[in-house]
C-alpha cells in the first residue's frame, strides 16, 4: 500500500520554515555562547591543573602495567602467574584484612550513628517552622555548614594528632562530618512537613518537646532511617581511606601495600574492599526498598 | 468545661501559641483520665510495634557499644583529647599565612583545587555518558551487557577518590594531573549509574512518536531521550562539581594537587594559624562554588529537585 504525505504549498512553506528557523536559532546561539563560554573555563582549568593529555597518552600503558601486576604474583611460588590460581596464598592475610574490614564497618557505623543522633536533635533547631529562637536557628545552621564542608579527612589529620592514632579521631572525624550532612537534609524534611498534626498538638495543649515527639518524628522517621542508611553507606568508603591519615581501618595496610609496592597485596585488599561496598550497597538498597514500603502503609 | 483565649489578631506569633498551650495544656490533661477510660484502645497503642521499636533501638545500641569497645573507646581519652582540641583553638586565631609569598602559594594551590573539580567531573561526564546509555535497559535490551556495565560501575565506585589518587600518581607522577584522573575515575563509575538510571525514568511518549514517524534508533536517542535527560545531567553534574571541590581539598594529601597538601603539612607541623587560614580559604572557596552552581542550575532546569 502506498502511502502519500500532504504537502503544503511552497510560499506556505517558506513562511513557515523561516519562523521556524527564527524561533530555532535564538536557543541555538544561546547555547553555542555558553558551550564555548564552558569550553573556554575548562581549557583555563586544565592549564591550573597541569592536565597534559600526550603525558597521558604516553603513560596509559604504564596504567594497565599497573593493573596487570598488580593481578599477578610478584614473588614466592607462583612468581608470574595470575593470583587467581592460588587464592590461598593471594589472600594470605585474609585473617587480619578482614578483622580490619570489621572495623572499617564499625567505624562507619558508629560515626553514622553517631552523627546522625547529633543531626536529629540539631534539625529541629535548625528548622524554619519549628525553631524556637532565630538566632539560635542560624547558629545551628552555620555549624552545620562548618562540619559538612571541611572534608572528614582533615578533621582526622587534626584529631590523629589530638586523640592519638587509633579508630577513635577516625569515629569522631566521620560523625561530626555525618552530622552536617544529614542536619541538613534532615533539616529540609522537617521544614517540609504536613503542619496540621502540629497546629493539632499545639491545639491541644502540648509543649514543643511533646509536638515534635508526636506530631513531627511520626512523619519524618522513614524519610530520615533512610537517608541514614544512605550516609552509612557512604560512610564506609570514607572509613576504608582513614587508615591513610592512621585514624583506622583497612586504609593503613592498603596505603602500605601502594607505597611499598606489595602488587599482589594492593590487588586483595582492594578486592576486599570492593566487596564489602558492593554487599553493604545491596544490603542498604535492600532495607531503604523496605522502609520506602513502610512509609506507604503508615 | 470551656477555655477562653485571646489573642491579639495577627500580631500573636510565637507569642500567641505559648499562650495558646498554656491556656489549653492544663483544660486537655485535666480531661485525659475520662478520654482514657472511654477510648482504652487508643491510649494502649500498638504492642507489637512498640516491641519492635524497642527491639531496633536495643539493637543499633547494642552495636554501637560493641563498636566502641572494639575500637579502644575511652572516656579519658575523649577528655584529654577534647582539651588538646581546646587548645589547638586557642593557637589558631588569628589565621595567617606568615609571608605573603606563602599566601600566595595557598591562593595558587586554592585555584588549583577548584580546576582539579572541574576538569576532573567534566571529563568523567562526558566519559560516563554514552556508557549511562549501554547501562540502561530501555536503550541497550540486552540482559548480559546491562548486567555487566551495572557490575562494572559499582566496581569503579567502590574505590575512593584517594585510592584513584594513588593509582594514578603511580602512572602520571604527582601533581594536580594525578587528581584530576583521580575524580575523573571515581565519578565516572557514579556518572554512569546515576546517568543509566536517569534515562531509564525517562517518558516513552516522546520515543513512540519518533518511532511512529520512521525515525531511526539514532534519532530516538538524539530527539526523544536527549531532551528529556539534559536539564536533569546537567543538574547532577553540577552538584558534582560542587561536592567534589570538597574532595580535591584532601587529595594533595596523598600528593595529587590541590590545597590538601598545605592543609596536611601545615597541621603536621601544628603551624595552627595556617590551618585555620587554610580552612577558612576552602569554607570561602566552596560557598562561592555553591552559589555559581545554584544560579546556573537556576538557569538551565528551573527549580526543580534533583536526584543524585
Amino acid at each position: 500500500m502506498p502511502t502519500t504525505l500532504p504537502r503544503l504549498p511552497d510560499d506556505r512553506l517558506r513562511t513557515l520554515v523561516a519562523a521556524h528557523a527564527e524561533a530555532v536559532g535564538a536557543t541555538r546561539r544561546r547555547t553555542l555562547w555558553s558551550v564555548a563560554a564552558l569550553i573556554a573555563v575548562v581549557i583555563v582549568a586544565g592549564f591550573v591543573a597541569e592536565v597534559d593529555p600526550v603525558k597521558l597518552v604516553s603513560r596509559i600503558g604504564a596504567f594497565g602495567d599497573y593493573l596487570g601486576r598488580i593481578a599477578v604474583f610478584d614473588n614466592g611460588d607462583h612468581v608470574g602467574r595470575p593470583v587467581l590460581v592460588a587464592p590461598g596464598e593471594w589472600m594470605w592475610g585474609i585473617g587480619h584484612w578482614s578483622r580490619l574490614i570489621l572495623d572499617t564497618l564499625l567505624i562507619a557505623y558508629a560515626g553514622t550513628l553517631v552523627g546522625a543522633v547529633a543531626a536529629f536533635v540539631l534539625s529541629f533547631l535548625a528548622a524554619r517552622n519549628l525553631g524556637r529562637h532565630p538566632v539560635l536557628r542560624i547558629a545551628v545552621k552555620r555549624f552545620l555548614e562548618f562540619c559538612r564542608t571541611v572534608p572528614e579527612l582533615v578533621f582526622a589529620l587534626v584529631f590523629v594528632i589530638a586523640f592519638g592514632l587509633g579508630a577513635l579521631p577516625g569515629v569522631l572525624a566521620l560523625a561530626i562530618h555525618t552530622t552536617g550532612a544529614l542536619g541538613k537534609l534532615f533539616g529540609e524534611l522537617v521544614e517540609n512537613i504536613d503542619m496540621r498534626p502540629v497546629e493539632g498538638l499545639t491545639a491541644s495543649g502540648g509543649s514543643w518537646w511533646q509536638t515534635v515527639r508526636f506530631a513531627v518524628v511520626p512523619q519524618i522517621a522513614a524519610n530520615f532511617a533512610g537517608y541514614a542508611l544512605l550516609r552509612f553507606e557512604i560512610n564506609v568508603r570514607g572509613a576504608s581511606v582513614m587508615g591513610f591519615v592512621g585514624a583506622g581501618g583497612i586504609g593503613q595496610d592498603l596505603l602500605e601495600a601502594i607505597r611499598k609496592f606489595y602488587y599482589a597485596d594492593v590487588s586483595a585488599i582492594l578486592v576486599l574492599i570492593i566487596a564489602t561496598v558492593m554487599v553493604i550497597d545491596r544490603a542498604t538498597e535492600r532495607l531503604r526498598h523496605r522502609l520506602t514500603g513502610l512509609e506507604g502503609r503508615a | 468545661m470551656s477555655v477562653v483565649v485571646r489573642t491579639s489578631g495577627a500580631a500573636g506569633g510565637a507569642s500567641a501559641t505559648r499562650r495558646i498551650r498554656a491556656a489549653l495544656g492544663p483544660a486537655a490533661r485535666a480531661e485525659r483520665a475520662a478520654l482514657e477510660k472511654r477510648h482504652p484502645e487508643i491510649f494502649a497503642g500498638s504492642r507489637t510495634a512498640r516491641a519492635g521499636g524497642v527491639a531496633v533501638v536495643a539493637g543499633l545500641v547494642g552495636l554501637l557499644v560493641f563498636a566502641l569497645l572494639r575500637l579502644d573507646f575511652s572516656f579519658a581519652r575523649i577528655g584529654s583529647g577534647i582539651a588538646q582540641l581546646a587548645h589547638f583553638l586557642t593557637l589558631m586565631i588569628p589565621p595567617s599565612s606568615g609571608t605573603w609569598v606563602r599566601f600566595g602559594l595557598f591562593v595558587h594551590a586554592l585555584g588549583e583545587t577548584v580546576a582539579i573539580a572541574l576538569v576532573g567531573t567534566l571529563a568523567a561526564a562526558v566519559l560516563a555518558f554514552p556508557v549511562g546509555f549501554l547501562a540502561a535497559r530501555n536503550v541497550v535490551p540486552g540482559r548480559f551487557l546491562h548486567f555487566f556495565a551495572r557490575r562494572g560501575l559499582d566496581t569503579i565506585r567502590g574505590v575512593d577518590t584517594l585510592i584513584w589518587a594513588l593509582i594514578w600518581i603511580n602512572v602520571v607522577g604527582l601533581g594536580p594531573f594525578a587528581g584530576v584522573l583521580a575524580i575523573m575515575s571515581s565519578d565516572f563509575g557514579a556518572f554512569g549509574k546515576l546517568f543509566s538510571e536517569t534515562i531509564e525514568a525517562v517518558d516513552r511518549k516522546p520515543v513512540e512518536g519518533v518511532v511512529s514517524t520512521g525515525g531511526s534508533r539514532l534519532a530516538e536517542i538524539r530527539f526523544a531521550i536527549l531532551p528529556q535527560i539534559l536539564p536533569v545531567v546537567a543538574g547532577q553534574v553540577l552538584y558534582y562539581v560542587e561536592s567534589n571541590t570538597r574532595s580535591a581539598t584532601i587529595i594533595g594529601i596523598v600528593g595529587a594537587g590541590g590545597i590538601g597538601m598545605f592543609l596536611s603539612e601545615a597541621i603536621h607541623t601544628l603551624e595552627w594559624q595556617q590551618v585555620s587560614l587554610l580552612v577558612l580559604m576552602i569554607l570561602v572557596a566552596v560557598a562561592v562554588i555553591d552559589q555559581i552552581s545554584a544560579r546556573i542550575r537556576f538557569a538551565v532546569i528551573g527549580d526543580r529537585r534533583i536526584e543524585v
